[in-house]
């Protein structure tokens, strides 16, 4: 997949890429294809995440952490919500009675949306390079099952259903005042009403919804069905033959919100990633508190990296984070730190037990460590640009990138996904790694994230999001913000043109 | 114990979790100091952790360059922190299902992760009670003295797996028996609970009965209780041996164990059924139980061809291959062509000398970060002579624990070790795979493959120009060396005798292999 020679001549002549630091062959290279990745190729066909539950079982809830979590883990990922669909084709909902099974005129609307989402579904795979759908909706019968499954098959898509299954009533409660109330449907609702509505909704679903059975939703659905959708959605009957000798269905049950889990069939890499992300997260109310160390003597100095110690300012920091979190009164608060001394220094003052990663020491900024801005322009010019160009993907010289941070990251986010308060004592490019995942933020905004000193950042899981709240503690510290400088077209092409004079010409397909 | 990354590695001290609050007592079952040289770390100096309203000095060690609290010229100390107690892994279903299998293999990661752990196989305490095994009769529910003799194996396993999680500072301990009935599992259960230990069921279902006379054929047939016995009357044995179980076997029950934690493997991996993960070292397990496969397959294990600095003898760096070095990419390719393996992918670091050998193969490769060599900080670039003369201490720390050392910027082993973890898991996923990577990448990895334990691991010999195939088999994994026939430097240094810090430049040297 990734690539292939063509002459065993022209091998050995490696050239350097300048902003990822990726060896690659000299001659006539295609660098579009991301051979150079830390991990291995994701999936190397697109993969159809298909949600499968009853309303309020937190399947909306699932859709969008886990595209949260793709994206930030580098996999290009898009939720396609049916019921977004339908919002945009009737334009009012009433009520209940739009779902009933003997609604005609609603259930041609409905499939028309269904449709509509997975035609999107295609076009985002084959021209806006993506490479994981989640669609998101109820797809309680094997009928709708089978229709998607064929529909993946034909355009060689992999299909992962991930169902969800609850019955504890306060759960589903909760759900719905949690997440429904604020919903476009209710808007002018009272409560009562909207709960008595959302509820008799999902009774309409009740009698259809047949939960995903390995053998039956395999071999049937009856063929007349899909044959009328297969019209609908262009699908071939032959295809719809070749599902009837299909392979195992891939999926993953999740029963009462985690506290038990089925899997069948996983059958690469990135469900085998999904399947451990979904076993990992939970939904117990808590907090994450972020913040940086104490200002350093570096910080001072203006260096970057190192691993110097708290400035007196900072010493002052790390006394206020003290009562600051002694203020909060949080139930079993985890502290972690880096393995910096600035990060120990600041743990050490709060008094309580902590625990050091080495996943979250500052980005290594490689031959750049301990310089300042203005040193780096002066002894690397065509490096300080190019990081200007992508910052997120740019590589220090013997260092890190921004991307190559996350990978390090990634178990850091796993673990907090399991645990309950935490207070992550980090450094500012590890922070804004770690909001980017909690606030959703693309790879281009990631590296200019604001995380001032001095600061720290409460994460509460509200709804779908996550809610921040910024606490300046007032102890006065440097700024370590660097916007992007706004570099005129014409000054940057001169600084590429002597770049390339330097070095090579496979910049240009990079960049 | 948290592993990948986590600070909780139990054969070292790296995992610092430092308690100033007061430790539970229940917790500190279990504690270990990781080093294991200080013989008061056992106990608790309750007074080194008390907060006294000012932050510590910190100290950096100089072995693993972690920064610790300081006071009063002492060191606190430091902790390898179990906020988890133990955990007793207990295996569930018949014979002939692979239970040993997945207790060996489970037992050999998390010992590379760095989490103690040791298997308990009641079938060696009965083998070992028992010294010869006539036929299947013993294991029939009926056999009252057979029965006797089971439970009491079963118990002196349970406290041999006490004593080890309780006093040898294991975290860990697979128990490894049928475990079939309820009223056995409950025994467990409560048995645990007593300890402080946690329990985490792994049952494995299977009817198919190839893949069950697969399995015997595997690796019953060689047990010693069928050490004299012609096959047929071995597999004959077996199956009723089976049979003997089958009749009280109460699988696991999604409602009348709903508490329990557990993993439910059913047919080899098809599916699985996982119940109240509990905490990260179990959800860990789930992850990794649900990466591996038995699909027959060979990983081959390879350095980079000779590199211009391997010729000088200067460790690390980014160097292009030699002229040796491009020779044997080039055989590399024959061998690979002669071996004529089924969709073999082929991983290489990002580091040019690993990719320019790849580059010859002329097949389609992937480069991982995580692949590239150790990196040796202050160091690279450097003779082992230039080393010796700007930090003799840093040397000669490095002879002492060699594993556990981090070079001034640098990585340990055991940095090491962690960021090649979802190497080896993916390499656990995949089939054929030829790793074409670094020395101290490939010791870590063969450690791996091949058990070998943190001391060893830095001194395996892996020499340039050789590729070892790995092939599993049975409970282990058969390793053929082959050399590909062209010259290279040796990079191997063997530890020196003397390894202390006062040592001359001389005694430092003496293992250095030659060069340039």
């Amino acid at each position: 997949m990734a690539l292939t020679l063509n002459t065993a001549s022209e091998q050995n002549n490696l050239t350097q890429t300048p902003l990822l630091k990726i060896w690659v062959p000299w001659m006539g290279f295609n660098l579009n294809r991301r051979r150079g990745s830390s991990v291995p190729q994701f999936c190397n066909s697109p993969t159809v995440i298909v949600m499968v539950g009853l309303p309020a079982r937190g399947k909306t809830y699932i859709s969008k952490k886990l595209t949260r979590y793709l994206n930030w883990i580098g996999v290009p990922t898009k939720v396609f919500n049916v019921g977004q669909y339908r919002r945009e084709a009737v334009k009012t909902y009433k009520n209940f009675e739009f779902f009933k099974p003997d609604n005609e005129e609603a259930m041609r609307i409905r499939k028309a949306c269904a449709s509509a989402a997975l035609k999107d579904v295609a076009v985002y795979f084959s021209k806006e390079n993506g490479q994981v759908a989640v669609f998101d909706a109820t797809n309680t019968t094997r009928e709708r099952r089978a229709v998607i499954n064929s529909f993946a098959k034909e355009r060689g898509y992999k299909v992962f259903f991930v169902e969800s299954i609850c019955d504890d009533p306060e759960i589903i409660a909760e759900n719905i005042r949690q997440v429904k109330f604020g919903s476009p449907d209710y808007i002018d609702r009272d409560e009562d009403e909207a709960m008595e509505d959302f509820i008799k909704r999902i009774d309409c679903y009740k009698t259809s919804y047949l939960p995903i059975d390995d053998e039956k939703d395999r071999y049937l659905c009856s063929l007349r069905t899909i044959m009328m959708h297969s019209m609908i959605l262009c699908i071939s009957k032959f295809s719809l033959l070749f599902l009837l000798v299909s392979r195992n269905l891939s999926y993953i049950k999740i029963f009462d919100v985690g506290s038990r889990y089925l899997v069948n069939r996983v059958r690469d890499h990135i469900q085998s990633r999904i399947v451990y992300y979904l076993m990992n997260i939970h939904v117990t109310p808590r907090s994450i508190y972020l913040s940086r160390h104490g200002e350093s003597e570096l910080n001072l100095l203006g260096r970057i990296g190192g691993d110097s110690s708290l400035s007196p300012r900072g010493q002052k920091f790390a006394s206020s984070l003290a009562s600051f979190i002694r203020g909060q009164r949080i139930k079993d608060l985890k502290v972690w730190t880096s393995h910096m001394k600035r990060t120990i220094q600041t743990a050490e003052a709060l008094g309580v037990q902590y625990e050091q990663w080495k996943a979250l020491n500052e980005i290594d900024a490689g031959v750049c460590e301990e310089l300042t801005y203005e040193e780096i322009q002066e002894n690397f010019m065509e490096e300080f640009a190019l990081r200007d160009q992508d910052k997120y993907r740019y590589r220090y010289p013997k260092g890190e990138s921004y991307e190559d941070l996350v990978h390090r990251l990634e178990p850091v986010i796993m673990e907090l996904e399991r645990q309950e308060n935490v207070l992550v004592i980090c450094h500012q490019a590890v922070m804004r790694c770690l909001l980017a995942y909690f606030l959703d933020k693309p790879a281009d905004e990631l590296p200019y994230l604001r995380c001032p000193l001095h600061t720290v950042l409460k994460l509460t899981p509200v709804a779908y999001g996550c809610k921040v709240e910024s606490f300046y503690l007032n102890i006065e510290a440097v700024n370590t913000h660097r916007e992007r400088p706004k570099v005129s077209l014409l000054q940057f092409t001169c600084r590429m043109m002597h770049f390339h004079q330097g070095t090579t010409s496979l910049v240009l397909v990079q960049s | 114990m948290r592993g990948c990354c986590r600070p909780r590695n139990t054969r070292d001290n790296t995992a610092l979790l430092i308690r100033l609050a007061e430790m539970k007592p229940t917790v500190s079952v279990g504690y270990r100091e990781g080093n294991g040289n200080d013989p008061g770390a056992g106990m608790l100096d309750n007074e080194e952790f008390l907060f006294e309203g000012h932050p510590r000095e910190l100290t950096q060690n100089p072995l693993q360059k972690i920064w610790m609290p300081h006071k009063n010229g002492h060191i606190a100390h430091r902790r390898v922190c179990m906020t988890n107690c133990p955990t007793l892994i207990v295996t569930v279903g018949l014979p002939a299902r692979g239970k040993t299998y997945i207790s060996k293999k489970l037992t050999r990661y998390l010992n590379w992760i760095g989490v103690a752990t040791k298997e308990f196989n009641v079938g060696d305490y009965r083998r070992e009670c028992l010294k010869i095994y006539k036929s299947f009769e013993f294991f029939r529910p009926d056999n009252e003295e057979g029965l006797k003799i089971r439970r009491h194996c079963a118990t002196s396993a349970l406290n041999d797996v006490c004593q080890y999680l309780s006093v040898e500072g294991g975290h860990v301990a697979v128990f490894d028996a049928t475990n079939t009935t309820r009223e056995r599992r409950n025994t467990i259960i409560n048995f645990a609970e007593q300890n402080g230990f946690k329990v985490f069921f792994v049952e494995s279902v299977c009817e198919d009965p190839d893949v069950i006379a697969e399995n015997i054929v595997q690796v019953k047939l060689g047990n010693p209780d069928y050490k004299n016995c012609n096959p047929e009357e071995a597999l004959e044995d077996f199956m009723k041996r089976i049979k003997c179980y089958e009749s009280s076997y109460q699988p696991l029950d999604e409602d009348l164990d709903r508490n329990v934690s557990y993993i439910k493997i059913i047919d080899v991996g098809r599916q699985y059924l996982v119940n109240r993960v509990a905490d990260h070292i179990q959800s860990r397990i789930v992850y990794y139980l649900m990466n591996i496969h038995i699909t027959p397959r060979s990983i081959y294990l390879c350095r980079h061809g000779e590199s211009d600095l391997n010729i000088k003898g200067r460790i690390g760096g980014d160097s292009g291959l030699s002229p040796r070095g491009k020779d044997f990419a080039k055989r590399l390719r024959n061998f690979i062509d002669e071996q004529k393996i089924k969709d073999l992918k082929v991983w290489t670091s990002q580091m040019k000398r690993t990719i320019q050998t790849a580059e010859c193969l002329g097949v389609p490769y992937e480069q991982w970060k995580a692949l590239n060599e150790i990196d040796a900080g202050v160091c690279e670039e450097m003779m082992y002579e230039e080393i010796q003369e700007h930090y003799p201490q840093e040397f000669a720390m490095r002879d002492q624990d060699k594993y556990r050392y981090r070079y001034p910027k640098g990585e340990s082993y055991e940095d090491l070790v962690q960021r090649l973890e979802p190497v080896i898991m993916e390499l656990e996923r995949q089939e054929n795979v030829l790793v074409i990577c670094h020395q101290a990448v490939m010791r870590c990895l063969l450690a791996y493959f091949l058990d070998k334990t943190a001391d060893e691991l830095p001194y395996l010999k892996c020499p340039l120009h050789t590729v070892l195939k790995l092939t599993p088999i049975a409970y282990g994994c058969q390793v053929e060396s082959m050399y590909l026939g062209v010259e290279s430097v040796n990079t191997h240094r063997e530890r020196p005798q003397n390894v202390t810090t006062q040592r001359s430049t001389e005694d430092a040297l003496q293992t250095v292999p030659a060069h340039l």
